[in-house]
């Protein structure tokens, strides 16, 4: 690779930021940390959808973006409502104390 | 030789991915506004390596959209939710350090597979300028438009029925 900044790099900045989402997701436990873990896995898928648009010269990759960040806003809405109805039932917001699905 | 934009693109990279870290795995604080804030400065450096990308409109939308209104719905909730045990609470350091080898196992296959299979790419001209965007979107993309609206609404509707206090 060379030092000029191209589609390879921002694709490695790409699948680390993946990785640093997964490791929110993996190694958090409380709700609130591990959705923000997932927006950062959502963020990196659109880095690289970004950076494809530009070096393939299609600016659809692009409007794929925008549809992935108004549905993420819509799916942040909802999981927060969730989160929120959870926490009132069971004053809880930690994953180590939701097992009632545990046998 | 390295250009200016180049050093933007590493400034910008090293940027995101060190606050992107600080969000998830704070060594200093486990207070989950703390997390927040930094995904807010994750998410505005990421909207500066959109702008090197010549995705100008994204990068507006991204700040404006993430940055504005999903972190403030994450605060909201955090400062409803009282979560002051968190910081109390005992970290299990063995499914910690099992989840870190295994995560940086898959950071290792990525990136090894990125470098070896050199991604084909043109000479970059694509502008993400409003304007062609803008043309794009409703013209070859009207119909997809709509249906997001219309999820919009939808989501809407669900959340003002799980946050009432009773379902009827």
């Amino acid at each position: 690779m060379s030092l000029q900044a191209g589609l390879g790099h921002y694709l490695v900045v790409s699948a680390l930021l993946f990785c640093l989402g997964l490791l929110g997701v993996v190694g958090r436990r409380n709700l609130l940390v591990i959705y923000m873990g997932l927006e950062l896995m959502l963020n990196s898928a659109n880095l690289a959808l970004v950076a494809f648009s530009r070096f393939n010269n299609n600016l659809n990759g692009q409007v794929m973006v925008f549809f992935v960040i108004t549905v993420a806003a819509a799916e942040v809405a909802v999981g927060l409502a969730l989160i929120v109805a959870l926490y009132r039932r069971r004053q809880t917001a930690h994953v180590e104390d939701l097992v009632s699905l545990k046998l | 030789m390295p250009q200016p934009t180049d050093l933007l693109f590493y400034a910008f990279a090293g940027l995101t991915l060190l606050f992107g870290f600080l969000c998830v795995a704070n060594p200093l604080s486990r207070n989950p506004v703390t997390s927040a804030m930094f995904l807010v400065l994750t998410i505005v450096s990421m909207a500066g390596l959109f702008v090197l990308l010549n995705a100008f409109f994204l990068a507006a939308v991204q700040i404006l959209v993430y940055a504005g209104a999903v972190m403030v719905l994450f605060l909201f909730v955090i400062m409803l939710l009282d979560l002051q045990e968190e910081e109390r609470r005992k970290l299990n350091k063995v499914a910690l350090g099992l989840g870190g080898v295994a995560i940086l196992g898959l950071a290792g296959i990525l990136v090894r597979a990125l470098a070896a299979g050199p991604a084909k790419a043109g000479s970059p001209a694509v502008e993400g300028t409003t304007r062609e965007l803008g043309r794009i979107l409703f013209q070859s993309y009207l119909l997809p438009f709509e249906v997001v609206s219309v999820l919009l609404l939808v989501a809407m509707v669900g959340v003002i029925l799980l946050s009432k206090k009773e379902l009827k």
